[in-house]
């Protein structure tokens, strides 16, 4: 059953050095809050999984707290390249970071699969792409996309393995007092990461007496949830539909800030660790 | 816009100016028909498809991989998540659900992609530039929603900038699969859509060569010359027996693109 702590205790007590996190929220309802507090308790090893790493992951990229990078494209919306994502990747710095690279659609699948308990989801996707050649058997990642055949018309499709995050992290608008949560409008696959992952954590705009029903929303029941905090402006600078629009001035910003070294961490001190 | 401004020649002085970029957004545009489907990347191809809803388009369903079908902003979104495409759509559907009940069974009638590297049988790349995989010289976004749509959708349109590193013989990695290496390696691999019909760029527009499916120059914009084409190409670009001159954009089309992106006409 969900309990309902602060954001800083929610962190400490579901995220440990080495897990697994999937951070969802596709464009909409990213948890930034939640990723800030992680850099500022100095989460080191971290496996991090999102399809759309965004700017949260550019800071913990560059935070230092990723030893591996589970993605489907990796950019700053709109706006052009996640600097201190290339940084990593290109130069290891601050850190050498792994990748395990796929497409949205795979990304998708592989969470059904965590979230219905399967090994493995089946597309019809990746033939041909050089995302195969990425699992050679000599790459060094585990294989997590393999042909498979139909059972039934023998045609090749595509198997991808299941993620099974150790903590899934979202933000949503809102949870009532016994910690159910309630979210709306782009949903993303913010669901299939919680039910695929072992706890979760969920940053809400608001905490309410009751959920009002609300055609189209996807609601958590408590029990599927571990930890629920009350960060109003949590997803901040992406948005919250119903609650606050992007700040499209951070995302174009933050590709000064990110492209040099010294700038982002200048940028961590004064607005993460302080 | 960050292309320099090409101005109208002298016989069409009544004509507005415009920038190569609106000529590209306003030629991709134009290869949309009313009432199609159509799966819609992020950057250029979103420029284009909104433009062609505004325009002679009005019954384009506009699908956007954040889940939001039949999406109507009347601005530009920032993004594939901007609130606006939820606000003003049919119908808004998780991630799992776009991929896997609307693109993947081939019900899209066409997908618009843009690209970083292109190459003669309209493979694309936004994975890696240079170096090898591990250590590339230049670490692109990568594959978002752009293989399964090359894939599933019944066509597929590509907007991209023309230059000779971005139109290169062979793709240092292969995100979406155009042709491949040619005919008959579509239908081996299993893809279900047609692959790519048209490469727009800000020179003019590619097509595949019906026999080779090789990408072919089959139409110029107003004032660009066949050699600047080729020079702006990284293989021995062929050109067709007589390339079309694609008409500028009109007044109502400068108009339309310069409304959805908040610049006053």
């Amino acid at each position: 059953m969900a309990q309902i702590v602060s954001l800083a205790e929610a962190v400490r007590l579901a995220i440990r050095d080495g897990d697994a996190v999937a951070m969802e929220g596709f464009t909409h309802l990213i948890p930034f809050a939640a990723g800030h507090e992680v850099i500022r308790q100095r989460r080191r090893g971290l496996t991090l999984i999102r399809m759309t790493p965004d700017l949260i992951y550019d800071q913990l990229i560059g935070a230092g707290c990723a030893r591996k990078l589970v993605f489907s494209w990796g950019g700053n919306p709109g706006v052009g390249s996640l600097h201190r994502f290339r940084d990593a990747v290109e130069r290891g710095w601050p850190a050498p970071l792994e990748l395990e690279e796929h497409s949205h659609a795979g990304m998708a699948n592989r969470y059904v699969a965590g979230a219905s308990g399967l090994p493995f989801a089946v597309l019809r996707g990746y033939n041909g792409t050089d995302l195969y050649r990425l699992q050679a058997p000599d790459g060094g990642n585990p294989p997590t996309i393999k042909p498979i055949t139909c059972p039934f018309t023998g045609e090749r499709l595509t198997a991808v393995s299941a993620i099974r995050p150790d903590v899934a992290v979202i933000h949503a608008q809102r949870a009532d007092r016994c910690g159910n949560v309630q979210f709306w409008g782009i949903t993303g696959v913010q669901k299939e990461a919680v039910l695929a992952s072992r706890r979760s954590v969920v940053t809400v705009e608001e905490i309410v007496d009751t959920l009002d029903p609300r055609p189209g929303a996807v609601v958590l029941p408590a029990w599927t949830v571990t930890y629920v905090a009350h960060v109003p402006g949590g997803a901040h600078p992406s948005y919250a539909l119903g609650y606050s629009a992007r700040d499209n001035d951070y995302y174009v910003a933050w590709d000064a800030i990110g492209r040099d070294r010294a700038a982002f961490g200048r940028w961590l001190e004064e607005n993460v660790y302080r | 816009m960050s292309s320099g401004q090409v101005t109208a020649d002298a016989a069409a002085l009544s004509e507005p100016a415009y920038t190569a970029d609106e000529m590209m957004t306003v030629s991709a545009a134009r290869a949309l028909r009313d009432g199609m489907t159509c799966f819609v990347g992020i950057g250029l191809p979103s420029a284009a498809a909104n433009l062609a809803r505004a325009t002679h388009a009005p019954g384009l369903v506009l699908i956007y991989e954040s889940g939001t079908i039949g999406a109507k902003p009347a601005e530009l979104p920032l993004s594939i998540g901007d609130g606006i495409l939820a606000e003003t759509a049919d119908a808004v559907v998780g991630v799992p659900e776009i991929f896997n009940y609307w693109l993947q069974p081939g019900r899209i009638d066409v997908g618009f992609l843009g690209a970083a590297q292109i190459d003669k049988f309209g493979n694309i790349n936004t994975t890696v530039i240079g170096g090898d995989y591990d250590s590339p010289k230049v670490r692109l976004p990568g594959a978002g929603g752009a293989p399964e749509i090359a894939a599933s959708c019944r066509e597929v349109i590509v907007v991209l900038r023309q230059t000779a590193r971005s139109f290169v013989e062979r793709v240092d990695f292969v995100t979406s699969v155009g042709y491949g290496s040619g005919p008959g390696d579509r239908a081996r691999l299993g893809l279900t859509g047609a692959g790519p019909k048209k490469i727009i760029t800000d020179l003019g527009v590619l097509e595949p060569d019906p026999a080779t499916l090789e990408f072919t120059l089959t139409g110029l914009y107003p004032g660009v010359s066949v050699a600047a084409a080729r020079q702006r190409t990284g293989w021995d670009l062929a050109v067709a027996a007589q390339p079309e001159v694609i008409p500028p954009p009109s007044a109502a089309e400068l108009a339309a693109l310069r409304s959805l992106e908040g610049v006053a006409a």
